[in-house]
């Protein structure tokens, strides 16, 4: 174990912007929760009468967790914020180790530190360590948060601290990831799947068998109870299956080479499907589409469970507002018939959310050009108009994909659960007519690739921009003008409002122009 | 290349570049690192835009003609990175695909000469055989021009022989290739002509043994007379460090003065000899080494 206090503080080192925003984003997803339910409603009547529509939803239940003591405050942050808050918990504690273990031997950093006066165990200590001390701080920030709202404290802390746990949990599980692995890639893949299944188990658990509820480390934290009758052994049991998965992946470790991991990576093809390669355009599509196809999919089912889970909220959405007015004039973008209104602003939601997909795969190219794929490809017959034009193409189609699906999940999802089938006609076109703006945001995007090449994260503001004018336009008197910098505000909030097909024209046209001088400018700059 | 000028921000990595290959030659393009050795490469396959001069690639423009250009060679670069999720063999057929078809004999003969499995995925690949790879993907398309960004500085000895028979091939075929490396032997062993750079600036173009010409051999002899030797060398020009101890003398000499060397030694009555031909290792330190000390005093 020589060496992991060394190694424990140049991780910290490493990592304290990248857990700072994960302690943010955890603090906020459960003191938000607190504050925005207490603004809700006006009469405690008004809430019991929402908390009794929400309790008897099985798809809130599946969603969030068991319904406990929905008419209390506490209730409510228990059970909107505890599944996904242990997700959150899940996720930073897989990438905290994944970091610090598998990506640094794949890097050969490792190799590099473990060649200096280092135990075999340090690198993985040390990051246990650290993870778990990430956990820990989120947890009591959570627990303090939930205090000052103020909210009682032994079951403040209780839902803290049990988020706390659940993350140790999953440290552990990413531990044994990260020793069978070979790759980061699938570390983080069976990390994920990990939290996944929890996550599943317990929402199968929820309104099923109650049995898959104890199988899941998700489920033994909200069996804590908070603010509905506290009890702290569930605790145990969380403490319990950390340290057990802990041991396991220690005496994994001493069991492989250093650089290596217990499931070999698997071969693959020796020779190239018909995709991949051919002339011209085709050529540059072929390997786009391999390159963004699984990052594609992954887009197109996240965004359809999301759009199932808001079509779900169905008919109920009248019930679940109460008459409050922050609540409508935040929920329905003050429309007139408030259900429509609601699905205007769940489409309005999705597309905002589509468009991480849209700019995350304009960026796509340009990490291909720092590593070198583009010098490699464009000394080639393949020219950098076909290279680039095939990953424009994946940028658009998988937009209206993931755009498409996932207002085909606000359509199924509200007909599952109405028993209407044609809600699926009525919503799922509601996604595709956000593609223009989403396009938009893409083609800004663009530019910035073809004219500022080092630049281009900054792509992400024009999101973050369109984001809090949707949130905040009204509460922060944004004037007029900046509103209108938001593609988003220029198209019609269908069905709240008729679909206009001058404003998709119009804002299609811009997007397509301002994309086509980005590809004119990267065709003019140096590569590399 | 003439006169190449490339500038990124206020470093001029291309100061006036002269660089001529002709068709149908093996061409080392040697440079220490730093020298602009690459960026030249990048502005031949129009991946950079120069700034200044003349640069002309197989009879066109590098810039605007690059699609007609690129189908009539390939390129393999320093630092060869693979996409993590593809294998071996599906990069190999994807760059050969796009640069129109690759001969499928000599891919099975290159795979197996490299010893290279094609089914591993890029991110199982060492340094080594990510360069392999990118070298069979190249030597099994057969087109005019093919270029080598310090190609074999992965590779193991073995391998890095296996590469010279490649290159020798391509001489054969009548292949014109460049080859840029700071491994003397390599060069010294592969290539028709060189040319030398540093800082961006062509130092030396020619044949070797027009660069030879610039050097001198060193000379270690063992000689019956030792003083005839010591005076007839003393007063030859285009001798220097002349050592002599015992019957023994040490001497650099250019090649000019090497004949006359040689009958002073004959004079003196050989006992055995030693000669050292010049390498471009010398020329190398001679170049880098003189203009250093010259810019410093």
């Amino acid at each position: 174990m020589t060496g992991t206090w060394t190694l424990v503080r140049a991780y910290l080192r490493r990592d304290r912007f990248f857990v700072l925003w994960w302690w943010i984003g955890g603090v906020l997803l459960y003191w938000s929760q607190a504050v925005s339910v207490i603004g809700l409603y006006a009469t405690q009547a008004e809430f019991d009468r929402a908390a009794d529509y929400m309790g008897a939803n099985p798809a809130f239940i599946a969603l969030a967790g068991p319904a406990r003591a929905l008419n209390t405050v506490g209730g409510q942050v228990t059970w909107q914020a505890s599944a996904f808050g242990a997700i959150l918990a899940g996720l930073m504690s897989m990438f905290l180790i994944g970091r610090h273990t598998r990506a640094e031997e794949e890097s050969g950093r490792d190799e590099l530190v473990r060649s200096t006066v280092v135990g075999r165990q340090a690198p993985l200590a040390a990051a246990v360590i650290v993870a778990a001390a990430a956990n820990l701080v989120l947890g009591i920030a959570v627990a303090l948060s939930l205090v000052a709202v103020p909210l009682a404290a032994a079951d403040s802390f209780g839902l803290g601290l049990g988020l706390t746990a659940t993350g140790w949990v999953f440290t552990a599980t990413a531990l044994i990831a990260a020793q069978l692995s070979s790759s980061t890639r699938a570390m983080y893949g069976i990390a994920g799947v990990v939290i996944a299944a929890s996550y599943v188990l317990r929402a199968v658990g929820d309104v099923g068998n109650p049995v898959f509820t104890w199988l899941s480390p998700i489920g033994w934290y909200q069996a804590m109870y908070p603010f509905s009758g506290l009890r702290w052994w569930p605790l145990l049991l969380l403490l319990a299956a950390a340290a057990i998965a802990a041991l396991v992946a220690v005496a994994l470790l001493s069991r492989r080479d250093i650089g290596s991991g217990l499931l070999s990576s698997r071969a693959g093809p020796a020779r190239a499907g018909g995709v991949l390669g051919g002339h011209g355009f085709r050529g540059g599509l072929g390997l786009a589409w391999r390159l963004h196809r699984g990052t594609m999919l992954g887009w197109m089912l996240g965004m359809f469970l999301v759009g199932l889970s808001y079509g779900s909220i169905g008919n109920d959405v009248e019930q679940l507002l109460g008459d409050s007015d922050f609540a409508r004039d935040f929920m329905i973008q003050g429309t007139a018939d408030l259900i429509d209104g609601f699905y205007a602003t769940a489409a309005l939601m999705l597309a905002l959310g589509a468009s991480g997909y849209a700019i995350s795969s304009v960026l796509r190219p340009g990490a291909e050009e720092v590593v070198g794929h583009t010098e490699l490809l464009v000394a080639t017959d393949l020219s950098r108009r076909a290279w680039l034009a095939g990953h424009v193409a994946m940028t658009v189609v998988g937009t209206v994909m993931v755009l498409g699906v996932s207002g085909l999940g606000l359509g199924l999802g509200n007909a599952l659960v109405t028993g209407a089938g044609d809600a699926v006609g009525r919503y799922f076109w509601l996604g595709l007519a956000y593609v223009p703006a989403v396009l938009a945001l893409a083609a800004v995007a663009r530019l910035l690739f073809g004219l500022a090449p080092g630049q281009v994260s900054l792509a992400w503001l024009p999101l973050v921009l369109a984001v809090v004018v949707m949130l905040f336009s009204t509460v922060l008197r944004i004037p007029q003008w900046v509103q209108n910098l938001s593609p988003f505000e220029h198209l019609a909030l269908v069905p709240a409002e008729s679909l206009s097909w001058s404003a998709v024209l119009a804002v299609g046209l811009v997007a397509t122009l301002v994309s086509f001088a980005g590809q004119l400018a990267f065709w003019r700059r140096d590569i590399g | 290349m003439r006169g190449v000028v490339k500038t990124f921000g206020s470093t001029r990595a291309l100061d006036g570049l002269d660089l001529q290959v002709t068709p149908g030659e093996v061409h080392g393009f040697l440079g220490p690192n730093g020298s602009g050795k690459s960026t030249a490469i990048r502005v031949l396959l129009g991946l950079l835009r120069s700034q200044g001069g003349t640069a002309r690639l197989l009879g066109g423009d590098p810039w605007h003609d690059t699609a007609v250009l690129h189908r009539r060679l390939a390129y393999v670069p320093g630092e060869v990175n693979l996409w993590p999720g593809l294998t071996g063999g599906e990069v190999i057929d994807l760059l050969g695909r796009l640069r129109g078809g690759l001969d499928e004999k000599r891919r099975r003969d290159l795979l197996e000469r490299f010893e290279l499995d094609p089914t591993k995925k890029g991110r199982a690949y060492s340094k080594g055989n990510r360069q392999k790879v990118a070298l069979v993907a190249a030597l099994a398309s057969d087109v005019e021009l093919y270029m080598f960004d310090e190609p074999t500085s992965g590779l193991d000895p073995l391998m890095e022989s296996f590469f010279q028979e490649s290159v020798d091939q391509l001489r054969e075929r009548g292949r014109t290739v460049l080859l840029s490396s700071h491994i003397l032997a390599e060069v010294e062993r592969l290539c028709d002509r060189v040319t030398i750079i540093r800082s961006g600036r062509t130092v030396e173009s020619g044949t070797l043994s027009d660069l030879r010409h610039l050097t001198s051999t060193s000379v270690v002899a063992e000689v019956e007379r030792r003083g005839d030797a010591a005076t007839g060398l003393g007063g030859l020009a285009g001798v220097e460090a002349l050592v002599a101890e015992g019957d023994r003398v040490r001497f650099e000499v250019e090649t000019a003065s090497l004949d006359a060397a040689m009958r002073v030694l004959v004079g003196a009555g050989i006992r055995s000899l030693t000669t050292q031909p010049p390498s471009l290792e010398d020329l190398f330190l001679r170049h880098y080494g003189e203009r250093i000390e010259a810019s410093e005093t």
